[in-house]
């Protein structure tokens, strides 16, 4: 699953982060899941387990809190706001998975609903970073 | 942060040697020595991918003859399809037909994507098909693909040449080894880039004359790989170390 490869990629920047900050003993992380990316929550939250474990079964306890960003786009033609959820209703299966994978493939199937523009800034919601990380 | 940096280099970690074709002017025919020289490196029995990043005018695939079907299998990221023994991988398999509008920055960050999610396994060449230009791929390239060797793609004019000065100076302030440099579409008669090239200090690879069947054989592995194109072209591959790991 895809979920894997992100969730792989969270990891390593967690323990580069904490090797950075000579943490010790990790207790808590805050990860942001942009909508956009349309990624099974429960797939990459066993995903993320299974990387801290492999990389350190202490690691295996660490609290991991995920929050789900709305998708906002920015017309750049007419300065329209609006989410990804109201277009997302009027897009395939196979356009939903292209989005899911590499979440720019938005700009070939959502359009500005005022003006119909493809040309949007995807100003929030895109990815997945990581907000916080607490440790000793 | 952005978390997909951290896991680039590994995905990388297991190709012996990647090959940026590049060369800054379009329609030089990069994806054509793309195309052809993962097909001649994996005829010599190497492991070879093929990447395309060309984005905006994606073409490998029709060379190839990608069809529709052939689509990455999702195992903890994407494994590229094989397609006549070489892992392909392109964004025309989540764009289809469609043209991609996508700003430097949004083209950016799709490829970091890809280099995030792509799982390439144990390869001995993997051969980027690069967009013209020396705009943010080739920067992101450069910034997070480690030891990369570009080769350079010209045809024999001053106006391709003077894009392939700006790019060679490019890459060796960057500090960014270059193979050498091919002229395509070579033509007897007319100004060779021979001696030009010669001042750049970069070695000139050969020539691969113009072939004029070569259009009919696109999309066909069978005539493409008889073509007086291919011929050519296994000849400098043959000709040069840099293409040999054994």
């Amino acid at each position: 699953m895809h979920e894997w490869a992100l969730a792989e990629s969270v990891v390593l920047t967690v323990l580069k982060a904490a090797e950075k900050e000579k943490l010790i003993k990790l207790t808590r992380i805050k990860i942001k899941v942009g909508f956009l990316q349309q990624i099974e929550k429960d797939i990459f939250l066993y995903a993320l387990k299974d990387n801290f474990v492999i990389k350190n079964p202490s690691l295996g306890k660490v609290d991991i809190e995920i929050e789900e960003e709305p998708a906002e786009f920015e017309c750049r033609v007419c300065g329209e706001r609006w989410h990804f959820s109201e277009s997302k209703n009027r897009l395939k299966e196979d356009n939903i998975e292209a989005i899911h994978f590499i979440p720019e493939m938005a700009h070939i199937y959502v359009r500005c609903p005022y003006c119909s523009s493809p040309d949007f800034e995807i100003i929030k919601g895109r990815g997945v970073s990581i907000d916080y990380i607490e440790g000793e | 942060m952005d978390v997909r940096l951290s896991v680039i280099e590994k995905r990388f970690a297991q190709i012996k040697k990647v090959i940026a074709v590049g060369g800054g002017k379009g329609g030089v025919g990069k994806s054509m020595i793309s195309v052809g020289l993962s097909l001649v490196l994996s005829k010599q029995k190497y492991k070879v991918g093929l990447f395309d990043l060309d984005f905006c005018g994606p073409s490998a695939h029709v060379i190839l003859g990608v069809s529709n079907k052939l689509y990455p299998k999702e195992d903890r990221g994407i494994i590229p399809p094989s397609k006549e023994g070489i892992k392909f991988m392109s964004i025309t398999y989540y764009s289809r037909k469609h043209p991609l509008p996508l700003r430097e920055i949004d083209m950016s960050s799709a490829f970091i994507e890809l280099l995030a999610i792509t799982r390439w396994g144990r390869l001995d060449f993997l051969v980027i098909d690069m967009p013209p230009g020396t705009k943010d791929v080739i920067l992101d390239t450069i910034r997070f693909i480690k030891d990369v060797h570009f080769l350079i793609v010209t045809v024999s004019s001053l106006v391709a040449l003077e894009t392939v000065k700006r790019t060679v100076r490019l890459l060796s302030e960057l500090k960014v080894p270059v193979m050498g440099i091919i002229e395509n579409m070579g033509e007897k008669g007319i100004f060779c880039s021979r001696e030009y090239i010669n001042k750049f200090n970069y070695p000139f690879l050969g020539v691969i004359k113009f072939d004029k069947y070569l259009e009919q054989a696109v999309g066909d592995i069978d005539k493409f790989m008889e073509t007086s194109f291919i011929q050519d072209l296994k000849t400098i591959v043959e000709s040069n170390k840099m293409f040999r790991l054994r």
